[in-house]
């Protein structure tokens, strides 16, 4: 099997509103390589929930996405607080957003839940006060 | 898919500047040799390159007006965003009598189909919105729904399923002057006033469905230079008014989704905010919005490129014409509404595709990404492709090369003179010096 393309983006913590570049960039990549809309559509969420966590549990991290010839994986690696209770944090509508976060629509308790519906494969790493890393595949074949 | 297309370039005109490639939103144009060039298959129609041209270089091909001589019946069909068009008249009536005055035989209105359309979607609303999990996406912008099919392919089926309001209207029109008039179908011309080139495009290229009843579209532009010498003498105007509130709204941004009975919903005009909500409905952002209207131009209808007013003044002279009408004159009544829905679904086209093969894709994406690490990331044009990224691109598709780069060029110089080599024997031909030039005495 030939090498992935890889692909790293920086997800900046201190700028709210480019949360989504990096999904939107690694969209435009996947439609190029003519890979399927539902599987694109299935990527491009988890990436997002992924950025946007970096972004506002954890002052920014780095997208790593490796495209495979029969899998997308995606890490989303930070140096934020981590995350004391997974299995919590896993749980449908549990969020800890501040008020300001949850009143611009965030926060909303789902982007684990669908992170881990819309991928084949995710596991957290985390260790309180060093930060997380999570792993997803999207499986292309 | 029919390549048809409104937009097209003046090459006599076009001076070769990077305005128009920069702002097309399917990175559909290249300079090549001093002039701009569309890649047929990505091109929207959207008119985004006509707005920006200062040259006039760029323009929408549309039907000619002696085209009404080969029709026994002319009708016309304005657009609601016409109506905004004249300074002054307060009675669309006026409008509508005008059109008559200058070769129609009778007039249309497509907010009449617009309003129709608004009754269907909010009948059919639940079950369009439960086939998919996200908004229903209005198909009233031709260059949003062609946005959409060569660059989102995850959301064609989020896309409300029904024709454009002027294709309807046209069909609306046909049958109602084959009743009143005796005349066969190909007597009966039925002309569009369209706002933009996407319609134009949409006329002659539908999408959603295999012909359109409209026989030709005129620029809205065009036909009010005609109505100009009549529009100031209309005293008793005809009443020929047939439409409401809710059809005319349709001209301005977020006007569709007034009309539909929810507060949850979002509209979104002027491209760059398309393709922002477009992202984040893929994103799966927005799956608690039940409805999104998005218009290509800014202000909506309004702000398209082939109408004369400013969009602004266009939209507040709508508010004025629009009040004290009814809210809605056109009702579904309950016969079968078929022919109101696509017959065939959007399928996406996948275009920016580099190869059908994955692996020969992979391979070719690594080059790009290979390619572009060794261009100069300034994104200045001056190759002929919007982007560093989309010259890469353009390498490994086989359009251009590496050395179309001018920075890249600079360097490959700078090195030759260094080395001592005559840089008159490899310049390109418009700086070379003819032949017999003095390369050798200079060695
Ligand atoms: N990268 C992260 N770093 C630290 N905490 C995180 C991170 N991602 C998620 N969390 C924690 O998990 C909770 C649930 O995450 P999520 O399901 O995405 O919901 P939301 O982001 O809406 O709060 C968050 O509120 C936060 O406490
Ligand atoms: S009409 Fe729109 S899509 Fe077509 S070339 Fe112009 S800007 Fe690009
Ligand atoms: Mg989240």
């Amino acid at each position: 099997m030939s090498e992935p393309i890889r692909i790293t983006y920086e997800v900046d913590g201190e700028d709210f509103m480019s949360a989504g570049t990096a999904s939107t960039d690694m969209k435009r990549v996947l439609r190029q390589l003519g890979l399927d809309s539902e599987i694109i559509r299935r990527a491009a969420i988890a990436m997002y929930e992924g950025e946007i966590n970096m972004v506002i549990h954890a002052h920014g991290g780095v997208a790593e996405v490796a495209i495979y010839e029969d899998r997308i994986e995606m890490n989303l690696i930070d140096h934020g607080p981590g995350i004391p209770d997974v299995e919590l944090a896993m749980s449908a509508g549990y969020s800890t957003a501040a008020e300001n976060i949850r009143e611009l629509g965030f926060g909303a308790g789902m982007g684990l839940p669908n992170m881990k519906k819309y991928t084949d494969e995710m596991t957290i790493e985390t260790e309180v006060g060093k930060g997380t890393t999570v792993r997803m595949v999207v499986r292309t074949v | 898919m029919n390549d048809f297309h409104s937009v097209t370039i003046d090459r006599t005109r076009c001076k070769g500047c990077i305005n128009c490639m920069k702002r097309c939103p399917t990175e559909a144009i290249r300079v090549r040799d001093g002039k701009a060039t569309i890649i047929s298959e990505r091109c929207i129609d959207c008119g985004e390159c006509i707005r920006i041209c200062q040259n006039r270089a760029k323009k929408s091909n549309y039907d000619d007006f002696s085209m009404l001589e080969n029709y026994k019946w002319k009708i016309a069909m304005p657009a609601p965003s016409f109506y905004g068009q004249f300074a002054g008249v307060g009675d669309i009536n006026v409008i509508l009598t005008a059109l008559k005055q200058i070769g129609f035989d009778a007039v249309f209105e497509v907010s009449r189909a617009a309003e129709l359309v608004t009754h269907l979607t909010r009948r059919n609303f639940e079950r369009i919105r439960s086939s998919h999990r996200g908004p229903v996406i209005s198909s009233a912008c031709s260059a949003v729904v062609r946005l959409i099919r060569v660059r989102y392919p995850a959301l064609c089926g989020y896309v409300l399923p029904v024709n454009e309001p002027f294709h309807l209207a046209a069909q609306m029109a046909r049958e109602e002057a084959m009743a009143a008039t005796g005349l066969s179908p190909a007597d009966i011309g039925i002309f569009f006033i369209s706002p933009c080139p996407a319609k134009v495009t949409s006329a002659h290229a539908p999408i959603g469905i295999e012909d359109s009843f409209v026989t030709g579209v005129f620029s809205a532009s065009d036909i009010y230079i005609r109505m100009q010498r009549v529009i100031g003498k209309i005293e008793k105007p005809e009443p020929l008014m047939q439409s409401g509130i809710v059809g005319i709204n349709w001209a301005t941004s977020g006007g569709e989704a007034a009309g539909l009975m929810t507060d949850n919903y979002l509209s979104a005009d002027g491209m760059e905010n398309v393709v922002r909500v477009l992202e984040e409905i893929e994103d799966g952002k927005l799956n608690d919005i039940e409805f999104v209207e998005l218009n290509a131009c800014p202000g909506g209808c309004v702000g398209g490129v082939l109408n004369v007013a400013n969009p602004f003044v266009a939209r507040s002279r709508i508010k004025t014409l629009r009040k004290y009408l009814p809210v809605s004159q056109n009702r579904l009544d309950s016969s079968d509404n078929s022919h109101m829905f696509w017959e065939q679904a959007l399928h996406y086209e996948a275009v920016y595709k580099l190869d059908d093969d994955l692996t020969e894709a992979m391979n070719k994406m690594k080059k790009i990404a290979a390619i572009e690490a060794a261009l100069p990331g300034l994104d200045c044009g001056s190759c002929g492709a919007p982007s560093c990224r989309a010259l890469a691109e353009d390498v490994v598709r086989g359009t251009a090369k590496e050395s179309d780069c001018v920075v890249k060029f600079r360097d490959q110089l700078e090195l030759l003179s260094r080395t001592g080599v005559d840089l008159s024997s490899v310049l390109p031909a418009p700086f070379r010096h003819g032949p017999g030039g003095n390369t050798e005495e200079e060695r």
